[in-house]
């Protein structure tokens, strides 16, 4: 697929805002500040003015509805600066999760909160280690939720949560109140500085939404799909700070890219990333046009981007050498970024099984 | 109706009218495939016929000039063609490398004596060429090759050995590389020269491969008699010729490649090997390596898609040729790794009926050529990481 005049533009703002006022030195201070809400406000203000917050929200309700290549195109320039911001919970998982089944009255609460950054939303799925959406464990019987989940992103920061969890018609989300009494919210410091909690809920009043299950599986698709993108846009830029420093380092008198070795591993990792990067539009366009293998192509988009990100985050650390693990050199945020991410609403495993299942086979 | 629609509709009309039915099944093997030629034998008069209506209508070669034979179609004609012939499964009416690589170099840098003399000839089907370009010292070095063309005034005198040149037995004509300046530097002195097979000091001899087959000769020549005037493009000017048609080959590649995996999926062909359990494959870790190998073909399609529409937006593709041909090469080869994990047993039976005569075996062993044949899996990544990626020569 070709970007239009509309996405170029986009994602040209996009790479300057986010170059600008959201680098991987931000990340850095807001981690060693120990930042208490863990995201950076003054870029998260900056993409509500932006608009980016409504990406995905109608414009009925007060968003731009660019779709999920507009949504890719922001995460990529995320992924390439490491910037950090509830993107993904709020502007991605709770705008899909809400259009796709939310009742009117939710949607005309919470839809324009997101655009406008009045309200952050946090996705709780997963109830153990390992992402399994097909088997929910958390329960809502008589309107009260119980349940554990971890991996909450921005959950300790949100205005609303939307968890997953077994009601009278199934798995599906539902809605809640972070603030309610039953809820515990313990802030989990992540490998990547990046917000998560886990969260236990005791019979804590959960609100239905028209449905659950549509949007959950929304939220699924709309996430996994963008984190391609996100984690596609980390390992290009890994890739393009390694090939700058083989084009730098000297050892043995000479510029350590003339080395066959170290040339054909960045042609390979090149070549990944150029699957990934192709890969992952191609998955985003898919689903903007509802097309019949969006959801295999967006499982197969996410697997391959866990995957080459974290080769990305692996090969940049071995070819920078020693410098590629001191804290102090910006490489190793990247690695970290990439493996979270990876394991993010499942990982390369998780992905290629269900594709498998999908296939057929 | 536009244009487009009309010329679908009418191609729709013709094909339905004109490909025999014979010609509409899929070919059980690659035997079945119609190469051409003066020594063709054809296998049927539906694969006569098919190639005779196909190649008066010029659709044996689409997109080439109407006064060469072809069918003058613009890209966007070409792909409804192709998409119609796909459609009714019509088979290609005749193939060989007249067409993927001779048509292409002498439409780029041919004399128009040359063009009017060699293409129609190929678009109909009637004569067979063969690429001579490597030699046993001379590989993926290409430029060092030695078969020497010497100018004797009226002609040139060609000596040398060819090798890998493929079904030299059974092609009419060759387009040869050959040094025609000794002196020069080893990119400059090559021309790029055409002659008939049944010249006078032209012997082939088929080399048998670990597949068992022979699809490769090597060909010796002793005192040839070349015309002056069957060089393509300038004299000692061969290599920009060669260079074009090693890109022009490598961008083909990301296709799918023929044989018997093509349009089969590895899902469906697995369980019936190996079987399943709660519908999913019972060998898991097989399962695991196809849903691997899968994910990336499909993101390898999605990069060869995004390259092509680049191409045709004027950036050209270039060295991204090499990226295209190393990954379509190298998973063809994973491919070809699980359908034999797949297949067990049944897939080493090397000349049973019940496989088509070790056909699994055969095209599992052929597939390892891919990457070394038209610049090896390693040449290829040192174009990327020279010419795309900038990389520094030692």
């Amino acid at each position: 697929m070709k970007l239009n005049d509309e996405q170029q533009m986009l994602q040209d703002s996009v790479a300057r805002l986010m170059a600008d006022k959201g680098p991987v030195s931000r990340l850095r201070q807001l981690r060693d500040e120990n930042s208490e809400k863990g995201y950076d406000e003054p870029l998260w203000h900056a993409m509500v003015e932006a608009g980016l917050t409504g990406i995905l929200v109608p414009e009925e309700h007060g968003g731009i509805g660019f779709g999920l290549v507009g949504a890719g195109l922001v995460a990529r320039e995320i992924g390439r600066n490491l910037s950090v911001t509830p993107f993904l919970s709020s502007a991605v998982l709770g705008a899909a999760a809400l259009s796709a089944g939310g009742s009117d009255a939710q949607k005309a609460e919470w839809l324009p909160a997101i655009a406008e950054g009045r309200a952050i939303t946090a996705l709780a799925i997963d109830d153990g280690a390992k992402h399994r959406p097909e088997a929910i464990q958390a329960r809502v019987e008589n309107g009260l939720l119980s349940g554990a989940k971890l991996l909450v992103l921005d959950g300790h920061v949100a205005d609303l949560l939307l968890v997953a969890a077994q009601g009278d018609n199934g798995a599906g989300l539902f809605l809640v109140d972070p603030n309610a009494e039953g809820v515990t919210i313990e802030r989990t410091q992540m490998a990547d500085s990046r917000n998560a909690a886990r969260i236990r809920f005791d019979n804590v009043p959960a609100q239905a939404m028209t449905d659950g299950a549509a949007a959950l599986a929304a939220a699924l698709r709309a996430g996994r799909a963008v984190l391609a993108a996100e984690l596609s846009g980390l390992a290009l830029e890994v890739f393009e700070r390694t090939l700058a420093y083989l084009k730098e380092r000297k050892q043995f008198g000479r510029l350590i890219g003339t080395f066959q070795a170290l040339q054909h591993r960045a042609a390979l990792l090149s070549g990944e990333v150029a699957m990934t990067e192709a890969l992952a539009m191609q998955a985003l366009d898919a689903c903007d046009r509802n097309a019949e293998d969006a959801d295999q192509l967006v499982l197969a988009a996410k697997s391959k981007a866990a995957k080459v990100a974290l080769l990305a985050g692996q090969e940049g650390v071995q070819m920078h050498g020693g410098i590629g693990m001191t804290d102090e050199f910006d490489i190793g945020f990247f690695l970290k970024r990439a493996r979270a991410g990876g394991e993010t609403l499942g990982d390369a495993n998780y992905c290629a099984d269900r594709f498998a299942a999908l296939r057929g086979y | 109706m536009s244009d487009l629609e009309q010329f679908r509709a009418d191609t729709r009309a013709w094909l339905d009218a004109n490909c025999p039915e014979e010609m509409r099944q899929p070919m059980k093997s690659q035997s079945e495939h119609c190469w051409g030629g003066r020594k063709w034998e054809f296998q049927s008069e539906a694969q006569k016929v098919w190639l005779e209506r196909m190649a008066d209508k010029g659709w044996t070669a689409p997109q080439w000039p109407k006064e060469y034979g072809g069918g003058g179609l613009g890209p966007e004609e070409a792909a409804i063609l192709d998409e119609e012939m796909k459609r009714i499964n019509a088979r290609t009416p005749v193939s060989n490398f007249g067409f993927w690589m001779l048509g292409p170099a002498l439409l780029k840098f041919g004399s128009e004596e040359l063009k009017r003399e060699h293409l129609p000839p190929i678009c109909r089907g009637e004569i067979r060429w063969c690429q001579g370009y490597s030699e046993p010292n001379a590989g993926s070095d290409l430029a060092s090759l030695q078969t020497r063309a010497e100018d004797k005034g009226d002609h040139f005198l060609v000596n040398g050995q060819k090798i890998w040149t493929s079904y030299a037995d059974k092609a009419d004509w060759i387009f040869c590389l050959v040094r025609t300046d000794p002196e020069a530097t080893k990119h400059n002195g090559i021309s790029f020269v055409l002659f008939d097979m049944e010249s006078d000091g032209v012997t082939t001899r088929p080399i048998e491969l670990i597949s068992g087959e022979s699809p490769f000769c090597e060909t010796f020549f002793d005192d040839v008699k070349v015309d002056k005037n069957q060089v393509v493009g300038e004299l000692n000017r061969g290599w920009d010729v060669a260079k074009y048609l090693l890109t022009h080959e490598r961008n083909n590649i990301g296709g799918e490649p023929p044989g018997f995996l093509k349009g089969r999926a590895l899902g469906p062909l697995a369980a019936e090997y190996v079987g399943t359990e709660h519908g999913k494959l019972a060998d898991t870790a097989l399962r695991a390596d196809i849903a691997r190998l899968e994910i990336d073909q499909i993101a390898f399609k999605a990069l060869v898609e995004k390259i092509r529409a680049e191409a045709e937006a004027g950036q050209g593709v270039g060295a991204q040729s090499a990226v295209l041909k190393y990954y379509g090469t190298e998973l063809n080869k994973r491919r070809y790794e699980v359908m034999m994990d797949a297949l067990g047993a049944e897939g080493l039976e090397w000349d049973s009926e019940r496989t088509m005569g070790g056909l699994y075996a055969r095209e599992w062993l052929r597939s390892k050529g891919n990457s070394i044949e038209g610049g090896t899996s390693e040449v290829m990544l040192g174009i990327v990481s020279k010419r795309l990626l900038g990389l520094p020569d030692a």
